[in-house]
């Protein structure tokens, strides 16, 4: 714990002493709740929702601690104290999950509350990872780096968790509520299928602005979300996002847990009459008391700093020299590369899919050698994606091939990142006692099948996403490739979908056949492949092409691979 | 039920809840939502009204300027809908009389009522008033800082600008 931490971090949001205070009577309220359990005072039914509250659930095996990562960034140092979270209070690994946070899966209760003391040391908590409140707010993994960026989607970000972060009125909403942001015109957010997804933008005067999604979700009833406002003017954020919870708060279903979210709301109401309601209630709110003033957007994003990049030029002998000598790194680099808006620099993903692995865990040293890396080569920062991997955003191209040889031991220089075996899958019934089957070997053994890079890369792009059940925490309806844990008279079986997506062109995939068991599921995808494999025209993608072909022939395929 | 102050202290309840059938006495009663809707003019004041969470407050804007209490029910702990309504309240309707939360709130919830403009809380007789003192004490006020709005937002309402 010597290591120095370079001086200029970048997209790390500086907390003041409001927030350190506040975190720590945060964990003081939580040692005496846990108290107040261990003597009767609370039932469980009453410490329930104030655990909850704290990120901690109870599973199939004991207690479940989610660590909030917000937005997905962290500094070197918060992933090193994540490191000694998991190898003190745990069994040495952790899971990073699509919420873009990080789980701890065997912790004990009389523990937990010294966990969240030190997590606090490092400005780190659990608030608002669970419970029927406003979720961790996630947004784009390559934000303020990304080619592609309009706007740098971090500081609205940091702005709604300020909001949300114990806000007194929405702390018991009717479920759980969770916001995405993304301020590329490419979303890597799936924006639209979050409770309120938002986009920001810029108007012909270059006023920066937002474009309001509500009402979409995955679990039992999936639905893309209904658009409310095209262009919503940045001082009415707050305003506008604070009326979609009054409404929804006010008016959204209690009688049935699976009715409740918001989506639901808007489907029972109507997208006309929801937003009518909506906006009701913001031409209401005194518009003076929640204005987002340009001057407090401009305080809060002045509090990230901004990394000291180099002025560079954009090509790169050294990593055109790398690409040339080294086949594996030109894949690598394919794959597991994101342009940057600073010539000279590129951003890195760090797979976290091992072939035959578990997808999202990490090691307590895969976590401190990646936090040494960042330092080294990323300003000290680090990126979880909602897709279960780890980015540094801010690599000089000239050291990439460097970062790439060093990633190589650590098991982290796998070159799947949007490939077949870069699969997004819960924990499933390993750990979940909402699971109705097994996620985890299914997705090793989906792995363990098309572990020959050549060939996922000749297959190319193929989004693959594995839930244990219907809550879906592993998107399955929005996978190219989706595949859903059902129970069958008693036994773990598989029902597989088609043609999801989570980006712009979000859509909820096609059922395409009765449900196969767990050792037939790589039979079904590999037949699945076979087909895209034979129609497919030059360059089209796996989605494209089941988008051209429709589902019938897929249907037909997955049937004789089931005989 | 005791009844605690903005402060955790237990206060004296001057006030009666009054059941639908009984006669309508003099000095501060309560009465339900229903009952106020239709005797409004000849209740006495000094009047206060107990309403459901799934309350319309536009039904009762017309008799706020005569209420001196309003209560809100919080049936189970979990159900936040009292939350919107006590703010709305304050912030829409302006209602500057006595806000009380009653029913089953926890005393973990004590400075989230506080923030959206809650004032006296009946405490429900399994709990005990000094865990909710001392909740209080322990989540404190965070301080003003210079960002106005969101941290505003952590003020409890009187203290707002």
């Amino acid at each position: 714990m010597n290591h120095v931490a370079p001086a200029s971090q970048a997209g790390i949001y500086r907390y003041d002493t409001v927030d350190k205070d506040f975190l720590a009577a945060r964990v003081e309220a939580f040692r005496h709740q846990v108290t107040r359990r261990l003597a009767g005072e609370l039932t469980e039914d009453e410490f329930k929702p104030l655990r909850l509250l704290n990120g901690l659930y109870l599973q199939l095996h004991g207690y479940m601690l989610r660590c909030a990562i917000p937005y997905g960034i962290m500094s070197s140092q918060q992933l090193r104290r994540f490191a000694r979270i998991a190898r003190v209070y745990d069994r040495g690994y952790g899971h990073f999950t699509t919420r873009q946070n990080l789980q701890f899966n065997w912790i004990r209760l009389v523990d937990a509350p010294d966990i969240l003391d030190e997590l606090a040391d490092d400005n780190l908590h659990a608030i608002q990872t669970s419970g029927n409140c406003i979720r961790n707010v996630t947004t784009d993994q390559f934000a303020g780096a990304a080619a592609d960026e309009v706007i740098d989607p971090r500081v609205y970000a940091e702005i709604l968790r300020q909001w949300s972060t114990d806000h007194p009125e929405f702390a018991f909403l009717p479920r759980k509520f969770k916001i995405a942001i993304t301020g590329s015109t490419h979303d890597r957010t799936a924006a639209r299928l979050h409770d309120i997804g938002v986009l920001a933008k810029r108007n012909e005067n270059g006023e920066p602005g937002f474009e309001i999604f509500a009402g979409g979700g995955l679990g039992r009833t999936p639905i893309v979300g209904m658009r409310l406002r095209d262009f919503l003017p940045e001082p009415d954020f707050i305003a506008y996002v604070e009326a979609i919870l009054r409404v929804y708060n006010a008016l959204g279903r209690r009688d049935n847990i699976y009715k409740a979210r918001i989506k639901i709301l808007v489907q029972e109401t109507g997208a006309d009459a929801f937003t009518k309601l909506v906006e009701e209630e913001f031409a209401r709110l005194p518009r003076a008391l929640y204005r987002l003033d340009p001057a407090l957007v401009d305080a809060i994003l002045a509090r990230f700093g901004s990394p000291d990049f180099a002025t560079l030029p954009d090509a790169s002998p050294t990593l055109d020299s790398a690409r040339a000598t080294h086949p594996e790194f030109a894949r690598w680099l394919k794959t597991n590369t994101n342009p940057h808006r600073i010539p000279g620099y590129i951003s890195a993903t760090i797979s976290l899919k091992p072939i035959g692995g578990i997808p999202g865990d990490a090691t307590a040293e895969q976590m401190d050698a990646v936090a040494d890396l960042a330092d080294r080569y990323s300003f000290g920062e680090i990126r979880v994606a909602h897709e279960q991997n780890l980015v540094l955003a801010h690599v000089r191209k000239d050291d990439l091939a460097q970062l790439w040889r060093e990633l190589g031991p650590l098991g982290l220089a796998t070159p799947n990142t949007g490939l077949v075996t870069d699969i997004i899958a819960c924990p499933g019934l390993d750990y979940c006692d909402l699971a109705s089957a097994r996620s985890i070997p299914i997705a090793q053994s989906i792995s363990a099948r098309f572990a020959d890079l050549e060939r996922q890369h000749h297959i190319g792009e193929l989004h693959l996403n594995i839930s244990g059940c219907i809550n879906a925490c592993a998107h399955h309806h929005v996978g190219h490739i989706g595949i859903l844990g059902v129970d069958k008279r008693g036994a773990e079986a598989y029902q597989i979908t088609i043609g999801g997506a989570a980006d712009e062109q979000a859509a909820i995939g096609t059922i395409i056949g009765a449900s196969v068991p767990a050792e037939q599921v790589p039979d079904v995808i590999e037949a699945l492949v076979a087909i895209y494999l034979k129609h497919r025209h030059p360059n089209e993608r796996f989605i494209d092409a089941v988008r051209r072909l429709g589902p019938t022939q897929f249907k037909e395929a997955v049937h004789a691979a089931d005989r | 039920m005791p009844l605690i102050d903005n402060t955790g202290q237990q206060t004296a309840d001057a006030w009666t809840s009054l059941p639908d059938d009984a006669p309508a006495t003099s000095g501060p009663i309560i009465v339900s939502l229903t009952r106020l809707l239709a005797e409004s003019p000849a209740l006495p004041a000094p009047l206060g009204v107990l309403i459901p969470p799934d309350a319309k407050l536009e039904t009762l804007a017309l008799h706020l300027p005569h209420l001196a209490l309003v209560a809100i029910a919080f049936p189970k702990f979990r159900d936040g809908r009292g939350f919107t309504l006590a703010r709305t309240l304050r912030e829409q309707y302006h209602f500057t009389g006595e806000l009380r939360a009653t029913g089953h709130p926890l005393p973990d919830q004590f400075v989230a009522l506080l923030r959206c403009g809650i004032t006296t809380v009946d405490v429900p007789a399994t709990q005990k008033i000094e865990t909710w003192r001392e909740l209080l004490t322990q989540r404190g006020v965070p301080a003003e800082t210079p960002l106005p709005f969101i941290r505003r937002s952590a003020l409890p309402y009187g203290a707002r600008g």
